[in-house]
């Protein structure tokens, strides 16, 4: 079965007066039907840039996607025009932003913003939007949702208003849906019920997911596979279980062992990872070999992980500024 | 619950902090209070870590500004090292804020832009008066950014030339400067990467053991909490539902609320988190306007709707007390716990 998305060789520079940053630089992946893929890394290491690039929505001037295909349904993403991607965008592959109070517009109802793209997408006329719209948030949980429809954002709380932007990537039954960080702003009981609820709705729609966090703890549950990234770049990539059992990359070890776990019963000391990510403006030389360039090695079965070509000594190629 | 010993540091009693809430633009009328910490009580042993969770809203943050006397409480009795903080003013209040520092959640907004490094961690020498020439103020903040791990060249920096974690270290060296016993630390590691988290955990430890001090670790990430607590109060609504001994609250967590936050907390393994169970709770928390009664929301007792029975602290085993609605408590089996919808 050929795969839902195909990323290829993906680079994303920007171009700012200090120097051109490589926030992705050279990142490929592929999602299938119905798969749950987390993307993992701290702020900075490019997986929003990256995701951004998918949907083509990157600011440009000075962002510029310099090299890489992204191949979805028979067609390159990075060779659409602006007309068609609006076709795509919402439609076929939908967003779920980081902050549900600035993501949605406090000026519209929350029932208009959610029957906008079915008229758009979809041609649905007045009548058939509200009733579609009405099924959607019945579907993401709100109670009362037909009198729910004509309030305003501000009237929702942090867990209702990340559930009206679940409604609306949902709203066109799209194939692939791309959350970013879509419970970081929230409390944990109610990360968890989205979690939940995201993952309760990929199974029952076949929606493909793209979860990207910097809390590997997060996605344990639901990603069938993870993807680490690091200044720009894929570090180790295997699935769920695979990873987290037997991690390869000194960068992912640095992920799992510095958060505290909740079942461990005497504290022992975290093991921070020392230092800082690179400034990705400057070449990224991994800190033991000084090698410049990373090749994704296979470990073991579908575990894949970034070594240095030119030592085979080195755990994996892992810059760090360690001022 | 537990006496004062000569080992307790701050006994705080029945505390309360209500804001009021006015209608009206130029005659300002108070139509209702938000009850955001309502008779909270716990003691604090010298070189202990308290930890305090609950949701965005519980009170926590609240609580902790008012032990700090950061607002002025409502009602209740807070007593450090034995002294009264409630009433105290002017130089006095200054002389015991000394002892008391506060780290803040936010390393962004919590340092001022157009002040060095240097001069932030140095203000509060200046403020107390507590070095007598130049050359051992110098000497104190550069002894201070060096404790926290950074630099002493780098208080001619400004906070924007440095990371999130790197100001954080700031904050903390700013709390430190006037040797304090107790500090209360607002959620010190939530804006910030998990991998750098563990730096600044892993410092707060390493302070907490070489200075002698003493935490109130304010957070909604438990596992964290958990890493760093000796005791975990929880608290919903501005109350305290549940207080305990870590590995106790972990291992045996009693009231509804508290169970339901831990299964709520991620674990990383896969294997592990396919078996475990996690509970989802009904409803959302009530407005602390107007909150409803004590037992609405497991509804064992026949008129959850209309008890009027005062809180209660009851100590389920040695120093785990958990909030029930006494009468209801001992007939029913109810814990106190309001909930909306």
């Amino acid at each position: 079965m050929a795969p839902l998305i195909e990323v290829k060789d993906l680079k994303t520079h920007f171009f700012t007066p200090s120097g051109v940053v490589k926030a992705v630089n050279g990142i490929s992946y592929s999602v299938d039907e119905g798969e749950v893929v987390a993307i993992v890394g701290e702020s900075g290491c490019g997986k929003s840039v990256g995701a951004m690039s998918i949907m083509q929505l990157i600011p440009n001037p000075p962002g510029r996607i310099v090299n890489g295909e992204v191949w979805f349904q028979g067609k390159d993403l990075t060779q659409l025009s602006d007309a068609e991607m609006r076709e795509i965008r919402g439609n076929k592959i939908a967003m779920v932003f980081q902050e549900p109070m600035t993501s949605l517009n406090p000026v519209l109802t929350v029932g208009r913003q959610l029957t906008e793209t079915l008229e758009l997408h979809e041609g649905m006329n007045d009548d058939e939007s509200q009733a579609r719209a009405t099924e959607l948030l019945e579907m993401v949980g709100i109670p009362d949702p037909e009198s729910r429809l004509n309030d305003y954002p501000h009237q929702f709380s942090g867990g209702m208003r990340q559930r009206v932007m679940i409604a609306m990537a949902l709203s066109c039954n799209p194939d692939l849906i791309i959350a970013d960080e879509p419970t970081t702003a929230l409390d944990v009981t109610i990360q968890a019920q989205i979690l939940e609820l995201m993952q309760k709705l990929s199974k029952e729609t076949g929606t493909a997911l793209i979860v990207i966090t910097h809390n590997l703890g997060v996605v344990a549950r639901y990603a069938h596979r993870v993807i680490v990234m690091y200044a720009g770049k894929i570090v180790e990539t295997a699935s769920a279980v695979e990873l987290y059992t037997n991690p390869q990359h000194p960068y992912t070890r640095g992920l799992l062992n510095s958060v505290p776990r909740l079942d461990e019963r005497v504290s022992t000391r975290l093991e921070a990872v020392e230092g800082m990510p690179p400034n990705l403006s400057k070449p990224t030389l991994c800190q033991t070999c000084d090698a410049p360039e990373p090749e994704l090695v296979l470990v073991n079965e579908d575990h894949w992980v970034a070594k240095c070509s030119n030592d085979s000594s080195c755990a994996g190629w892992f810059p760090r500024d360690l001022e | 619950m537990v006496t004062a010993t000569n080992e307790t540091l701050l006994e705080v009693e029945d505390l309360q902090m209500y804001f009021p809430v006015t209608s009206g633009i130029v005659f300002q009328q108070k139509v209702a209070d938000v009850k955001a910490v309502d008779g909270v009580s716990f003691t604090l042993k010298k070189g202990e870590t308290l930890g305090l969770v609950g949701e965005s809203g519980c009170g926590k943050t609240t609580a902790g500004r008012t032990i700090l006397q950061l607002y002025k409480p409502t009602a209740g009795s807070i007593k450090f090292n034995g002294t009264e903080l409630n009433g105290l003013k002017g130089n006095s209040l200054r002389a015991v804020r000394r002892d008391m520092q506060m780290i803040f959640q936010d390393p962004y907004g919590s340092l001022n832009p157009r002040m060095t490094c240097g001069d932030i961690v140095g203000e509060p020498l200046k403020v107390h008066k507590l070095t007598s020439s130049k050359s051992e103020y110098q000497e104190r903040v550069s002894e201070l950014l060096t404790i926290v791990g950074l630099s002493p060249y780098m208080a001619e920096r400004y906070p924007h030339e440095f990371s999130g974690g790197q100001r954080q270290r700031i904050g903390i060296a700013r709390a430190l400067a006037v040797n304090p016993s107790l500090i209360i630390c607002d959620e010190p590691v939530s804006a910030l990467d998990v991998s750098i988290q563990a730096q600044v955990i892993n410092l707060l430890e390493d302070l907490q053991e070489q200075l002698d001090l003493t935490y109130i670790f304010i957070a909604h990430d438990l596992s964290v909490v958990k890493h760093i607590s000796d005791r975990i109060a929880v608290m919903y609504l501005g109350h305290i539902v549940e207080i305990a001994e870590r590995n106790e609250l972990y291992e045996n967590p009693v009231h509804p609320y508290t169970q339901a936050l831990l299964s709520a907390i991620p674990i990383a393994d896969p294997v592990l988190e396919a078996t475990r169970e996690r509970i989802l709770l009904r409803g959302g928390v009530p407005s602390p306007m107007n909150p409803p009664s004590g037992c609405c929301y497991e509804r064992k007792c026949p008129d959850p709707d209309n008890s009027g029975d005062p809180i209660e602290m009851k100590e389920v085993s040695p120093g785990h007390f958990v909030a029930v609605a006494q009468e209801c408590f001992d007939q029913y089996g109810c814990y106190w716990f309001p909930r909306e919808g």
